[in-house]
């Protein structure tokens, strides 16, 4: 693998898998890429490959299941193992049950949002945190492919309250301390309309899953 | 084209073409034609009720086939659903007096946890258009919320909606609450919302699981004209 893949290629293309070189495959949401490879790079994990499906898929659930589905069926013959990175990601549990009738593993939690915090941690407070909005560091550096652009607010910013007038907080959990992330996160909680806090929450459980893979 | 658009004078169409032009102004979120239109047909002399299911009801079902289709999306339709809130506010005070058809009552509501409402409200809108009484009981709510407004307003139909896969399970605690208390079967339970399907909603004992604002109609008038049926039979 040359570099990093820019935000917007994992948005709309994804990543093809690395040169093969392990014997695990992560197949991951395009908008854990930088995190995965962090890891990976942080752990020296080379006994896995990454291979990423587009963010941009979360714009539209119900096509998760099929395209994860199909990746799988392409790369497990190359791999001894093929783990998921996603999480329930809005499938209703359907992903799931799509890895367990084809045998392969995934991230638990309904959401990335959710293992990043920790899914122990981020359910005790779901009912006070109800009205919260979150970003990771790829949903502020893509905030305006992801939110903004998609909940039609370039056109129609008179939208806003309708969408988003539910929420209080914006709450940036951050993977990385960046100040300039840090800076962008609290201008989208402005451009939302919501109060700013910011997490630093590390990878998670994102860390755990990956680390138990032998 | 939009220099066309603007040479449009509504008050100049006749109806059969009026009607499809407020469709299409629907369509594009145009509130203030909407209003034009709804107007200019009731001095022209259309019942209420025939300007809401001919120019309103049957433009949003064009919206929400679209929707369904991927052609049109959350920004587009909730633009034509404030067209069409728009409509039904002139319409509402003269639907009870011009004797509009009461199909029948229906509370809504987000389930407890959860805070998402567009899909409710869609839902609530059309559900209105088609002639149901709606009682909406807004976001997060508790199972007590559905029984008591159910019970007090005499509803016909219990609807719940979720947008989380973590809050959608609650729809099982009312259900199933409602067995408890011996109430089930007065209810038809009907849910909806983005991670639902149709194998969820029979399993949680809903009667009726809705894909979208549209087929959530049709289930409503479809259950509500066999449980007519079941009353002249019994």
């Amino acid at each position: 693998m040359t570099g990093l893949p820019s935000d917007e290629a994992l948005t709309e293309t994804g990543l093809a898998p690395d040169a093969r070189t392990g014997r695990i495959l992560l197949l991951a949401c395009g908008a854990l890429a930088h995190e995965i490879l962090a890891l990976k790079s942080a752990n020296g994990w080379d006994h896995m490959d990454l291979t990423c499906l587009p963010a941009k898929l979360h714009l539209y659930p119900d096509r998760i299941v099929t395209e994860v589905e199909k990746a799988i069926e392409k790369h497990r013959a190359d791999y001894d193992q093929v783990f998921v990175v996603y999480a329930d990601c809005g499938t209703g549990g359907q992903l799931r049950a799509a890895c367990d009738r084809l045998g392969v593993d995934m991230v638990e939690g309904p959401h990335c949002y959710s293992f990043f915090e920790g899914n122990a941690a981020f359910a005790a407070k779901a009912e006070d945190e109800m009205t919260a909005f979150y970003l990771t560091d790829f949903l502020v550096k893509q905030f305006d492919a992801f939110v903004w652009k998609p909940m039609g607010l370039d056109r129609h910013p008179e939208l806003r309250d309708m969408l988003f007038g539910n929420y209080t907080k914006l709450v940036y959990q951050a993977q990385t301390d960046d100040p300039a992330l840090t800076d962008k996160a609290r201008a989208c909680a402005d451009r939302l309309g919501l109060t700013f806090e910011r997490r630093l929450t590390g990878y998670g459980d994102l860390a755990v899953a990956l680390r138990a893979l032998r | 084209m939009a220099e066309e658009e603007d040479d449009i004078i509504l008050s100049e169409l006749p109806d059969e073409e009026l009607v499809p032009q407020m469709h299409d102004d629907l369509y594009d979120g145009l509130k203030e034609e909407i209003e034009e239109g709804v107007n200019i047909l009731l001095e022209r002399g259309w019942a209420p009720y025939k300007i809401l299911t001919e120019a309103l009801v049957a433009g949003m079902t064009i919206v929400g086939k679209d929707f369904r289709d991927g052609i049109l999306f959350v920004p587009e339709v909730l633009l034509a659903a404030n067209a069409m809130k728009a409509g039904m506010a002139i319409l509402k005070p003269l639907l009870a007096e011009t004797g509009a058809p009461r199909m029948g009552k229906m509370v809504i509501g987000t389930v407890k946890g959860d805070i998402h409402d567009i899909g409710k409200n869609l839902v609530g809108m059309m559900m209105e258009g088609a002639g149901f009484e709606i009682i909406d009981l807004g976001i997060n709510n508790p199972v007590e919320n559905y029984l008591d407004a159910a019970a007090r307003e005499e509803a016909d139909i219990v609807g719940m909606s979720a947008l989380l896969t973590t809050t959608m399970p609650y729809m099982k605690v009312v259900i199933d609450t409602m067995v408890e208390q011996g109430i089930r079967d007065n209810y038809i339970v009907m849910v909806g919302g983005a991670p639902l399907n149709e194998e969820f909603g029979k399993a949680i004992g809903a009667d009726g699981y809705c894909r979208d604002a549209a087929v959530a109609v049709e289930m409503a008038k479809d259950f509500m004209s066999r449980k007519h049926n079941q009353m002249a039979a019994g």
